[in-house]
C-alpha cells in the first residue's frame, strides 16, 4: 500500500465540513418540529459526519479493504445487534 | 541519571519481512480494537433506543435539562482537536516530528478543555440532585420543570423512571469521559516521543493508531451530542 500523506487543505475541507453538518444538527433538531422524524434526521446527519471521519480523518479512503471490511463489520454486529432487539420490542 | 531510551527504527523487527508488513498489522490491530470500542458503545446506545421507544417523554424532560449549548461548544471543541490530530499524523508522516508536536499540544488543550466543560456540566446535574448513585439521586423538578420544551410533557414522567435517563447519560458521557482522558495519556505518550524525534516517513505507526483511537472517540461523540441534549 503506498503511504498516502493526506494534504493540510483536505483535512480542513473536512474539519469544515463537520462543523457545517454540526451546525445544521443543531439547527434542524432545535428549531424545526418534525415530530418524531427530528429523531432520524438527526442520526442521519451523525450518519454522514461519522462516515466523513471514518473516510478521510482515519483515512479509510486511502486505506486497503482490510481495514473497511474490519470497521464494517462493527458496525454490522451493532446493526444486527439493533435490529434483533428491535424486532423482539415491536412483535413481542 | 540514566538517558532516556529512543526508539528510533530503522529497520523492521526480525519476525516481520518489511517495515512496511510491521505497520500495516499495526495498523491493522488498532482498527481490530476499533471494531470492538464500536460494538461496545453499541450496547449503550441499543440500550438508549429501546428504552427511549419505551419511555420517550421521559428521555425530553432529562435532553432538555441538560445545556445543549455546553455540548455544543464539546462538540466544536471535540472536532478541532480531530483535525489538529489528522495533521499531525500528516507531519509525522512528512518526517516533521517538531510540527507534529505542536499539534499534538493542540489535541489536548483540546482534550483538557472538553474535560473542564464536562466537570461544569456533571456538577451542575449533581447539584440538582440528578446524579443516580451514591444515595445522591433527589431529583429537583422545579429545576426541570423551568428547562423543559412543553410542561405538559411532566404529567407523563416518573421521577423514578427519569432516573433511567441519568443512569444512561452519566455511564454513557462518563465512559466517553475516560476514553477522553486515556486518550491524554497516550498523548502525553506521543509528545515525549515526538521530542526524542522518534518518527520518521519509515516509521510512524503509534502517532497513526493514537491518531485512529482519537478520531473514533470523536465519532461517539457525535452521536451522543444529538441523541443526548437535542432530540
Amino acid at each position: 500500500m503506498a503511504h498516502h500523506i493526506v494534504p493540510l487543505k483536505t483535512n480542513l475541507i473536512t474539519l469544515l465540513s463537520l462543523v457545517g453538518l454540526t451546525i445544521i444538527t443543531v439547527l434542524t433538531a432545535k428549531f424545526v418540529d418534525l415530530g418524531d422524524y427530528n429523531l432520524l434526521l438527526a442520526m442521519f446527519i451523525a450518519c454522514i459526519k461519522a462516515s466523513i471521519v471514518l473516510g478521510w480523518f482515519m483515512h479509510l479512503k486511502y486505506d486497503g479493504m482490510m481495514n473497511r471490511t474490519i470497521a464494517l463489520c462493527g458496525v454490522a454486529f451493532l446493526l444486527l445487534f439493533v435490529g434483533f432487539s428491535y424486532i423482539d420490542l415491536f412483535f413481542r | 541519571m540514566s538517558t532516556a531510551k529512543v526508539d528510533r527504527r530503522v529497520e523492521h523487527s526480525h519476525h516481520f519481512s518489511s517495515m512496511e508488513q510491521e505497520h500495516e498489522a499495526g495498523k491493522q490491530g488498532v482498527w481490530l480494537f476499533m471494531a470492538t470500542e464500536i460494538m461496545m458503545f453499541g450496547g449503550l446506545f441499543v440500550g438508549y433506543f429501546i428504552y427511549r421507544f419505551k419511555f420517550h417523554d421521559m428521555y425530553i424532560a432529562g435532553g432538555d435539562s441538560l445545556d445543549w449549548t455546553l455540548g455544543a461548544l464539546n462538540t466544536l471543541v471535540l472536532l478541532f482537536s480531530s483535525f489538529t490530530m489528522a495533521q499531525a499524523v500528516t507531519e509525522t508522516m512528512k518526517g516533521n516530528n517538531a510540527k507534529a508536536l505542536k499539534l499534538v499540544y493542540f489535541t489536548t488543550a483540546c482534550a483538557l478543555i472538553f474535560m473542564v466543560v464536562k466537570y461544569f456540566e456533571y456538577s451542575a446535574k449533581i447539584d440538582h440532585g440528578l446524579f443516580p448513585g451514591f444515595d445522591m439521586w433527589n431529583p429537583d423538578m422545579e429545576y426541570i420543570k423551568s428547562k423543559i420544551r412543553d410542561v405538559a410533557l411532566l404529567n407523563n414522567v416518573d421521577p423514578a423512571n427519569l432516573r433511567l435517563f441519568f443512569v444512561l447519560y452519566f455511564a454513557m458521557t462518563g465512559l466517553h469521559g475516560i476514553h477522553i482522558v486515556i486518550g491524554v495519556g497516550l498523548m502525553i505518550w506521543l509528545m515525549k516521543r515526538l521530542k526524542n524525534n522518534e518518527f520518521s516517513p519509515k516509521y510512524y505507526t503509534a502517532v497513526e493508531g493514537v491518531g485512529l483511537y482519537w478520531h473514533i472517540v470523536d465519532i461517539i461523540w457525535i452521536f451522543l451530542f444529538p441523541l443526548m441534549y437535542l432530540i
